[in-house]
């Protein structure tokens, strides 16, 4: 032996960490990131509150009631839910930069697991989409023209923010399907046909019949129904439960499934 | 094909059948094609911990996709690897290979410091950052977004990051593409002094001169295949020589080889090319023994032994035979 100089490595006391590599410091990076991209920021929370400004609080309808509260409830959480789902689906689509720049193939070199990537983008997707509602929902007590019983504020917030979760996922799919240039483009323009028929925008019986009948298909449908069955007071189907359940099926498989394949170079 | 297989380089004992420490780095019989196009085509290869080794060939002999399949970023079509005795992901997760690729690979929206703390925080067990950045020479700059960095302070960035675990392995795939002379100079200069705290360290790179100066030990790739394997001055000698031309119908290929310093013998038609370190030894029998004339000596470059081994024209050198040690 020529070389005692080199020290054996103590290989045994080398460990995998927890979590697949999760923690906070990588959360903490992330939410920062995140909120420094102020296009992003912008477009997920003022949209969504201009809007619920235009359309909730229009004299004509706004203080009629509305099931447990009125027009300019309903629309404002309509208007939460899509500034969620717009916030969620930017976020979750920064993947699509992040293997441009070759950063997720530099992950790979590291013992954070895909899973766990995946959950940090979630949480991360979550803490712009909870900005989202806030504003929106401020928006509403600001103006006092909305109106509902107290804990059902609490109520469709909680729904809108989880319910926004779905659409998390989708943003993940859609960064890892889409090129990187227009990726936010497309959505954006994707996201606005979603809404509308999923009813954030009008109220769907007010469109042609075959028209309703795709809608009740489409990824915002069932979850727009489910933030509003709380304020409305009605019972929930089955179907608006199903049409989310699938949908987020749909996007964590398609993104698990485009995530795999994705170890090519830049 | 007979290759110029020496052992493992630098005079060390290669220490797989020690059974007290496993090698840094044991490929058995690794292909890896992609589609119709077999980018790998059989490595064996054995790198004892504190080698320096340098991976050396033209774009496209099968660098990378070898050092994929080392860093476990893809998986090989068949064959075996082991990185310290363990899969290479299972090594990745213990923080015992990094690596430093030639471009990309971060993010322009983080400061140099989120960077390595996000990297450093994956870890379960990591080098304090602000010591890293000392090190890689970036720790003025550690509050300056990745993408106001420029190239070299980029590199810099991804040693740093490679650091971050402690790893046993190092590997580096041309690392030094795109940066001046006195950047690639300073950057080996940091990547030896770390070497010498018995660091593995595995690099590709298609620079000859990157090679002889830094590597403890020099592995040629051609076409998918290990072609040469030795220290810098083994692989050096190869070109030390010089080569002998004549025409000579009929050549007994083996009775060349036969006389001493012959590295290499090579037949076209009624030509014969000896590559030889002793030329003057193969110029006397030329003359003497055989009917050979219009003969010619020409001195072989460095460069030229290089472009000889790893160069793409089909069969000029399938035949460099054994003899370098």
């Amino acid at each position: 032996m020529t070389a005692p100089s080199v020290p054996a490595p103590d290989l045994a006391t080398r460990r995998a960490p927890g979590l697949g590599g999760m923690n906070v410091t990588v959360l903490g990076i992330e939410i920062r990131r995140l909120m420094r991209n102020r296009r992003t920021v912008i477009i997920s929370t003022v949209f969504p509150v201009v809007f619920f400004l235009i359309f909730g609080l229009n004299k004509s309808y706004a203080l009629l009631r509305d099931g447990r509260g009125n027009v300019a409830a309903f629309v404002m959480i309509s208007m939460a839910l899509y500034g969620g789902v717009l916030a969620t689906t930017y976020a979750g689509a920064m993947v699509s930069i992040e293997r441009a720049a070759g950063w997720s193939r530099q992950l790979r070199l590291t013992p954070f697991s895909s899973v766990a990537y995946i959950t940090v983008k979630m949480l991360t997707a979550l803490v712009l989409g909870l900005c989202s509602v806030v504003a929106v929902f401020a928006a509403g007590l600001i103006t006092h023209k909305a109106s509902m019983p107290g804990y059902l504020w609490i109520v469709s917030g909680l729904s809108v923010w989880i319910g926004s979760l779905v659409f998390a996922a989708f943003g993940l799919f859609m960064g890892y399907l889409l090129p990187t240039e227009n990726v936010m483009q497309i959505l954006g323009l994707g996201l606005a046909a979603l809404s509308f028929l999923g009813g954030l925008f009008t109220p769907l019986n007010q469109l042609p019949h075959v028209v309703q009948t795709i809608a009740e298909f489409t990824p915002l449908y069932g979850l727009n129904q489910l933030v509003h069955a709380p304020v409305l007071g009605g019972s929930i189907h089955l179907a608006w439960v199903a049409n989310a359940v699938i949908w987020l099926a749909i996007f964590a498989g398609g993104a698990a499934w485009r995530m795999r394949r994705d170890t090519g170079r830049v | 094909m007979a290759m110029i297989m020496t052992n493992v380089g630098s005079g060390k004992e290669p220490r797989a059948s020690s059974g007290a420490q496993p090698l840094a780095i044991e490929l058995m019989g690794v292909h890896k094609s992609f589609g119709s196009v077999e980018a790998v085509k059989g490595i064996d290869l054995n790198v004892a911990p504190g080698e320096i080794v340098a991976f050396l060939g033209p774009n496209g002999a099968g660098k990378t996709s070898t050092i994929d399949v080392i860093l476990g970023l893809s998986q090989p079509t068949s064959g075996e690897v082991s990185v310290y005795g363990l899969q290479p992901r299972q090594a990745i997760n213990r923080g015992l290979i990094s690596a430093v690729m030639q471009t990309g690979g971060l993010l322009k929206d983080l400061t140099v410091e989120e960077t390595a703390k996000y990297t450093a925080s994956l870890f379960s067990h990591s080098v304090p950052v602000a010591e890293v950045l000392k090190r890689a020479g970036i720790a003025g700059i550690a509050d300056r977004k990745v993408g106001k960095c420029s190239g070299g302070e980029q590199q810099r960035l991804r040693f740093a990051m490679a650091l971050l675990s402690d790893p046993e392995l190092l590997i580096l795939d041309e690392p030094t593409t795109g940066m001046d002379v006195e950047g690639r100079r300073s950057f080996w200069a940091s990547i030896r002094q770390d070497a010498e705290l018995g660091r593995t360290v595995l690099f590709a790179t298609h620079y000859l001169e990157e090679a002889d100066e830094y590597a403890d030990r020099i592995i040629l790739l051609r076409h998918g295949k290990i072609v040469a394997d030795g220290t810098a001055a083994e692989v050096k000698s190869l070109a030390a020589g010089r080569t002998v031309r004549a025409t000579l119908p009929g050549a007994d290929e083996a009775t060349l080889r036969g006389i001493p310093g012959v590295d290499s013998v090579e037949v076209r038609g009624d030509s014969v090319v000896v590559h030889s370190g002793d030329s003057d030894a193969v110029a006397r029998y030329l003359l003497t023994s055989t009917p050979a004339r219009d003969l010619e000596i020409v001195a072989r470059a460095l460069e030229d032994a290089f472009i000889a081994l790893t160069s793409d024209e089909p069969g000029s050198n399938d035949n460099v035979t054994g003899g370098s040690r």
